[in-house]
């Protein structure tokens, strides 16, 4: 899934604007409708994407008592007390939450860059298999992982529990990963891996001074994306959690019932992180690009 | 596009194969062997309990092995408009998000080329939507457009919507969230390929004295198709695989249930593993059957 990878490349700050050519100015100025009626558009579009963001983040800051639907008035209390409500249901769904994501992520983000770069640098047979089975994943949909997971895990007797979402995100977690990582091995010179063993180094050495630090951009995407998406994973993770709480579990099982405001901060919080690292990303890729240019 | 970043043969680097070989073996076992074990036998697991038969005299959710594909005739009799509804609405939501999307798309892609920042500051809000929670950004507009909700009420004052209408629980609802939802996934593939477009493609057009709109429909969406099939095919499959926006705690009502739905409801409450494996099994199939045929008719095939 492309659009995946490219959210991937938007966190990790691979969306370098090309330099190209420009373009010959256009011999005439026509008034098109297109010249105001189009960004009146994208500017709504993006309000209409934005609301249920700002709502969220408003409705953290409500006086609720239990349920979070009419607005009470404003109180700092919930951003403070966190953990207060419902004995620290709701940060131990979030704790969870980031254990399981940290730790699918640096499997997947392991095996899915030793894929990426076998993909792109050796000729194997079997290719087009793999492929397909790198590929599949990512079209088939998630009620249909989540149900053969379980499915599996109940026909060889094991019970449900972090463990098992730890696998099953994972799995997901892979293929996005060889699709990112992918696109940074490509782009990469081997001449300045040829460089390194022209200088005696060794493999390891090539790899781990060389090859590494300049696939690092790439990786690191791939692992922010891979956390992003086991994250806020709710479909696969109902299937084969058991009794174990996750973030977006808990507001699942909390919808009925009225969710407390102290879910809208977390939630908060996670996007005003998420937005801080995507920007400075996009920054510093601004900056070295810039740094680029200029030598 | 979404495809071709696993077909694209990168021209392999062809150095001392034999040696190199055993390299990419140890590069690859690991993940495929991984994927093999969690994504492979699992389907066939799906397969296999799909065809299982209740445990004579055993308690609720005890199979045992067996070719029952009865189970399938059973399925679809009992749950035929939840799965036409499943690929309905999923159906309507792609639609939208392309006619929502393209306009976008096209804008960051194409005439916000002079302004990289802008560009860049553009998609990161079209992501945005993705860093925060699925779950709750779902219940806002629920919240957001409930019966006693602000939208709704001043829309009836303005007799613009019948005063015993309601927007949550209704196929509307479902589909306006299974939109919103995956709005970026349609965005970001159909901005890929529309920022690679040469606008001097468009101005020949014109110049052959085309209009506007043919030089749209001959010219711009040819060149964007990649994006175009990556991007429906990208909201399609979550889209109709999805139990959250149709469920009841969140736009759905008992009248919207989708195959998520009832997969979850017989695999997690009821017990009845082998109907909710044989609709999985349905659903991916049909899925399959739906894409390659859709890949083959807009003349992509080499994007698989």
């Amino acid at each position: 899934m492309s659009g995946e990878a490219q959210a991937g490349a938007v966190v990790g700050g691979l969306v370098e604007t090309e330099q190209r050519p420009t373009p010959p100015r256009p011999r005439r100025t026509r008034v098109t409708l297109g010249s105001w009626l189009l960004p009146l558009y994208v500017i709504l579009a993006f309000i209409f994407l934005l609301i249920p963001i700002i709502y969220t983040f408003v409705f953290s800051f409500n006086d609720s008592i239990k349920s979070n639907i009419a607005w009470r008035g404003f109180t700092l209390d919930k951003w403070l007390n966190v953990c207060a409500v419902q004995n620290g249901a709701v940060c131990e769904a979030f704790g969870n939450s980031m254990l399981i994501g940290v730790v699918a992520t640096v499997i997947a983000t392991t095996l899915g860059t030793m894929i990426a770069i076998a993909l792109v640098r050796y000729r194997f047979k079997a290719r087009s298999a793999i492929s397909l089975l790198l590929f599949l994943p990512m079209a088939t949909p998630e009620v249909v992982l989540g149900a053969g997971l379980a499915a599996q895990f109940l026909a060889v007797g094991v019970p449900k529990d972090m463990i098992t979402i730890i696998i099953a995100h994972t799995m997901f977690c892979i293929s996005f990963v060889v699709v990112t990582v992918k696109a940074r091995v490509a782009s990469l010179d081997p001449a300045l891996e040829e460089a390194g063993r022209d200088l005696y180094g060794a493999p390891q050495q090539v790899f781990w001074r060389i090859t590494f630090p300049l696939l690092l951009p790439g990786v690191l995407a791939a692992a922010l994306l891979s956390f992003a998406l086991s994250f806020d994973d709710f479909i696969i993770t109902n299937f084969n959690s058991g009794s174990v709480m996750t973030f977006p579990k808990y507001v699942y099982v909390s919808a009925s019932r009225g969710i407390p405001a102290e879910a809208n901060v977390v939630a908060s919080a996670v996007f005003i992180l998420a937005l801080v690292i995507v920007v400075a990303a996009q920054v510093s890729s601004a900056a070295r690009a810039k740094r680029l240019a200029r030598r | 596009m979404a495809f071709a970043a696993f077909a694209t043969q990168a021209a392999p680097v062809e150095a001392a194969p034999r040696r190199r070989s055993r390299m990419a073996l140890f590069l690859l076992l690991p993940g495929i062997l991984y994927l093999v074990l969690f994504f492979l036998t699992p389907l066939i697991s799906l397969l296999l309990t799909s065809l299982q038969a209740p445990r004579e005299f055993g308690d609720i959710g005890q199979y045992d092995y067996a070719f029952n594909w009865q189970n399938y005739v059973t399925v679809i009799d009992d749950y035929l408009p939840h799965i036409l509804r499943s690929f309905g609405y999923a159906l309507a939501a792609t639609v939208f998000a392309l006619l929502f999307s393209y306009p976008l798309a096209y804008f960051i892609g194409v005439k916000a080329r002079r302004w990289p920042l802008l560009q860049s500051l553009m998609l990161v809000l079209v992501i945005a939507p993705f860093f925060i929670s699925f779950l709750l950004r779902t219940l806002a507009w629920k919240q957001i457009l409930s019966d006693e909700s602000v939208v709704i009420t001043s829309l009836k004052a303005l007799s613009l919507l019948a005063p015993d209408a309601h927007f949550t629980g209704t196929p509307v609802a479902v589909i306006f969230g299974l939109t919103y939802n995956f709005i970026p996934f349609m965005t970001l593939p159909l901005y890929s390929a529309l920022e690679r477009l040469d606008t001097r493609y468009l101005e020949a057009g014109s110049d052959l004295y085309a209009g506007p709109f043919t030089v749209f429909r001959k010219v711009t969406v040819p060149l964007s198709m990649p994006g175009i099939v990556a991007g429906t095919l990208l909201t399609f499959i979550p889209a109709a695989g999805d139990y959250i926006n149709a469920s009841r705690d969140f736009l759905g009502g008992p009248d919207t249930q989708m195959m998520g739905n009832v997969i979850e409801a017989n695999f997690l409450v009821l017990l009845n593993y082998p109907a909710a494996a044989a609709l999985s099994i349905i659903l991916m199939a049909v899925i399959l059957i739906m894409v390659s045929i859709y890949v083959k008719r807009s003349g992509t095939e080499d994007l698989l």
